[in-house]
Parts: structure tokens; sequence; C-alpha cells
């Protein structure tokens, strides 16, 4: 039963050890030293202005709200695509059943829409 | 451990190597690769200084960005923006680990070596690393983790670009993973199971999904460009805005892995689209593929390689092709036309399913599969003909004319008393 986890867990060993292994021989056949030029963020050869710790577009917050909703939506609609080829026997129950979802998720979203939450400009 | 778990591990470690040396090498060369195509349809010859014609190219690239200097930016967190590369390094090259690459191979052996024992194999050979039973679903959940190692890097660079990059790239691929999620339920309400191997066996039975599920097909393949940040959805680090966006400030090693993991990404998306709707190792027309005879498993590899390195191409293609989308543009595509299109597509694809079984009494899923054809072909003509003239995704001329025609008109809003206008 668990049997086909075991490469996987070999696998993501493998390719752990890789990444510090490339990042270990990176940094130990790295040379040259650190001018305060250098380690200065780039922007574009000018002086640097200011820090990068700032305050950024809310947009950005609020896409990340819808993606938690819808995607959820998905992460509730992957068993009921596998269930509705398994119980064909019901399979009018699970298709009324989604249409009720979709159809209270789609208020949602025309909500979302109108609100102007798609909008970036 | 009995010697048939001795025998699993055998080859689970062999397969393992093999796939993971493949993956990079094929990486590696995806980067002389996309130079070349690039070179071609710009008139130029691309890289042939480096071996023959410059396929040694990536090696002294590689070696070159493990021999460079490796820089700091003065105020970046040290720890996350070390972290930042393998964090997205890890997940893009563990996903070839459940895609299987060939038909299931027959191979028994049974001997024993030395000090290690007996090893015992008997049966059909999954060709895939991990033949897990959820594989659709790992590739879903661990994709979706390669969004914190952009993210960590944006921030934890400490500078303005990259902050910008990583904050684009994570709003653009978690809205696309959205209407990828969506797109791929009807692959599921046909395949009736998540581990691919039932979902290759379903196509071979039927027809490949990209028939029965064009539009499928095509949200999937779109949201695909953007989860890679591939042209034309490259906005995460577009050079002419943001230098080179979330890993403006990597150098040597760390930036390579960023580069792996893009490339690597693009072979997912690829051996995914020729895994979900193209029959994935399946040999068009026949049936003996699934025997377990090892020319078919190599011929039915070859189909793979072929359909897998088909897709690659094709992202190589469109990124040479077309110009890159606006921020806003971006964003009502994902959210304004692919997730509603894909919802409607779920419920218009399960209702046509329930008719066909219920109503109409069609038992043979060879009948099912080309009356969906029929369904997805008049459902992707009208949305590509009704639904997408530049009603959602516009260009900025037409938005402004239809916003301020007035305002353009006659920029002063005809107060024209007491002003001259320059002539």
């Amino acid at each position: 039963m668990t049997q086909p986890y075991i490469p996987i867990l070999l696998l993501i060993a493998f390719v752990i050890a890789n990444a510090i292994l490339m990042l270990g021989l990176s940094q130990v056949l790295s040379y040259g030293e650190r001018t305060a030029v250098k380690t200065a963020p780039y922007e574009s050869g000018m002086p640097v202005l200011g820090d990068a710790r700032e305050r950024f577009s809310v947009k950005f917050y609020l896409v990340a709200l819808l993606f938690i909703i819808f995607d959820i939506e998905a992460v509730f609609m992957i068993p009921w695509a596998v269930a509705f080829r398994q119980l064909t026997d019901i399979s009018g129950l699970l298709l009324i059943e989604m249409l009720v979802f979709v159809v209270i998720l789609a208020v949602g979203y025309i909500y979302v829409w109108k609100r102007g939450a798609f909008e970036w400009d | 451990m009995n010697p048939e778990l001795k025998g699993y591990m055998l080859l689970s470690v062999i397969k393992m190597l093999v796939v993971f040396t493949v993956v990079l090498v094929g990486v590696a060369l995806l980067t002389l690769l996309e130079r070349k195509v690039s070179a071609w349809m710009q008139n130029r010859r691309g890289p042939n200084r480096v071996g023959w014609g410059g396929l040694l190219q990536p090696a002294a690239d590689g070696l070159k960005n493990i021999l460079k200097e490796e820089t700091f930016p003065a105020e970046a967190n040290r720890l996350l923006f070390l972290l930042a590369p393998a964090m997205s390094f890890i997940p893009a090259l563990m996903l070839s680990a459940v895609i299987p690459f060939a038909a299931p191979l027959r191979l028994d052996f049974d001997f024993t070596a030395g000090p290690l024992g007996r090893f015992v194999h008997h049966g059909l050979m999954p060709m895939v690393v991990a033949d897990v039973p959820v594989g659709f679903l790992f590739v879903l959940a661990i994709s979706s983790m390669g969004v914190y190692g952009i993210a960590l890097a944006g921030w934890a660079s400490n500078s303005k670009y990259s902050l910008l990059g990583g904050l684009r790239a994570t709003a653009q691929m978690i809205s696309y993973e959205v209407a990828m999620g969506m797109s791929l339920i009807p692959v599921l309400l046909l395949s009736g199971n998540v581990s691919f191997s039932s979902i290759i066996l379903e196509q071979s039975r039927t027809l490949w999904f990209v028939l029965p599920l064009f539009l499928s097909f095509f949200i999937f393949l779109v949201s695909g460009f953007a989860e890679t940040n591939r042209l034309p959805f490259d906005l995460p680090e577009a050079e002419s805005e943001l230098i080179a966006g979330y890993h403006s400030e990597y150098s040597a090693m760390k930036f390579s892995m960023f580069f792996i993991a893009e490339y690597a990404n693009v072979v997912t998306v690829s051996a995914m689209v020729a895994t979900l709707f193209f029959g994935g190792w399946d040999v068009p027309f026949t049936r003996a593929d699934e025997s377990g005879v090892w020319y078919w498993v190599i011929l039915s590899h070859l189909m793979f390689f072929a359909k897998t390195f088909f897709w690659i191409f094709f992202i190589m293609w469109i990124r040479w092709t077309l110009p890159r989308f606006r921020y806003d543009q971006l964003m009502a595509l994902g959210w304004k036309f692919l997730l509603p299109v894909a919802l409607a597509y779920i419920m218009v694809i399960s209702g046509a399913i329930y008719a066909l079984e219920h109503l109409a009494g069609v038992t043979s899923p060879l009948t099912r599969a080309m009356a969906l054809t029929v369904v997805s072909l008049v459902l992707g003509i009208l949305v590509f003909r009704v639904l997408d003239r530049g009603v959602i995704v516009s260009g900025s001329q037409p938005r402004r004319q239809r916003l301020e025609p007035d305002l353009l008109r006659n920029p002063l809003g005809g107060r024209t008393d007491g002003v001259r206008v320059a002539s």
C-alpha cells in the first residue's frame, strides 16, 4: 500500500542532496571580495534610494484571498469528479448537487467581479 | 527485507537515477535549444563555437556558473536568500517522479548478488519512478510549492526590482493555478481516477482527451504558460521593466538553480499536456503497446518523448512569436475569462455525460467520447468567436476610446475660452 511512496521519499532526499551540493560547491569555489558597491541592491546603476521593505498594493492581498476561496472549490470538485464516474446510479443527484454548488459560487463570483476585485487599472 | 521488496527497490533506484539524470541533462540541452530556436526565428546562427555546432555550450555555461563569484546584497536576509533557489529547484525536479514515460515493461529476474542477497521481480514493471495512486494530485500539490521559492527570492533580496518581480510572480501563479485546477476536473470526469496510468489507459481505450475535452486542453495550456512564467506571461521577469524580476540579485549557481527550475517546469508542463490530453505513451490505433514486450515499450517511450518534445518546442515557439501581456490583461484573462469558462465547461461536460448515459442510453465509451468531441468542438467555436473579441482582454487603445471618447476628442473638456491651444 505505502510501497509506491518509497521511491518518492528517495527522490526527495536525492534532490535535496543535489540542491545542497550545488549551493555548497558554488560557495566553496566562489572567489572575490565584498565591497560596499558590489553588495548594494541593483537599481540600474543609480545610488540606492531607501529600502525595499515598503508597502505594496493591496491588490496582491486581494488576489491571495480570492485564490484561497476558488482553489478550495477546485479541491472540493476533485473527489466529486472521481465519484461521478464511479457512482453511476446516483449521478443525477450528484449533478444537481454540483449545479447548486456552482450557482452559489457564481453568485460570489459575480459579486466579486462587480465590486471590481479583478480590475487592475 | 524480502527478495521482492529488494528487487523493487533496486528498480526504483535505477529508474530514479536515470530519470533525474535525463531531466537535468535535458534541461541543460533545452537552454541550448532555446537559444538555437530563437536564433533560427531571428535569422541568426546562435551559439556555434563550443563543441560541435555549439553542443557543449550548456556544459561551458554550467561550469562557468559554478565558478562565478557569489554575491550577497548587503541588506538581504541571508538564510532566506540562500533557501529560495533550493525551494524552487526541489519541487521542480520532484515532479518528474510520477509521470509515466513508457508502457509497462514485462521484466522477470531472480539473482543473488553476493552479500546483498537475492533480488526478485516478476510481472509488469510500470515505467515511472513512483507509480502512486494519487499521481495527479501529487503534481497539483507539488507544482504549487514552486511559488514559495519565487516569493521568498523576491522578498529576501531586499531590492525593489526583486520585490516587484516576486509579487507579480506570486499573484500570477496563484491566479492561474485556479484555472489550471478547474480545467483538469473534466479529465477526472472522463477517467474516473486520479492515477496517471488509469488516465492513459482510458485514453488508449477511447480517444485522446484533446478531442473530447478541447477547452480543458486550451485552458490548461494557457495556464501552463503562466505557471512557468514564460512569454507571453513573463511579467515577473520582464526585462524592460524589472531587469530580471525576482532573481535580479542572484548570481552564480543560485541563479542557475532558478534557471534549471524554470526549464524543469517547462518539461513538466509539456509532459503533463502530453500525458493528460495526448495519451502519454499511448501508441495510437493499437492496444499491443500494453503487452509489455520490450520493442513496444521502446516505441511507446519514443511516442511519449515525441509528444513532450513537440510541446516543449511549442512553448519556445510561442515565446519568440508573441509579445508580452500587460499586467491587467494578464489578470483579466485568468480571472474573467479562463476561470468562468472552466467552471461552465465542468458543468457542460458532466451534464453531457449524464445525458448520454441516462437519457440517450449510450454505454460504449468510444461513442461517448465522440459525442463529447462534437460538444467540445461547438463550445470551442463559440468561445473563440463570441466570447473573446477584445471584450475582456483588450488592448489599451480600444479601452481608452471606450472609457473617455469625449476627453480624447477634446482634451480641454469644451472650455476653449481664454486658453490658446498650441498648434
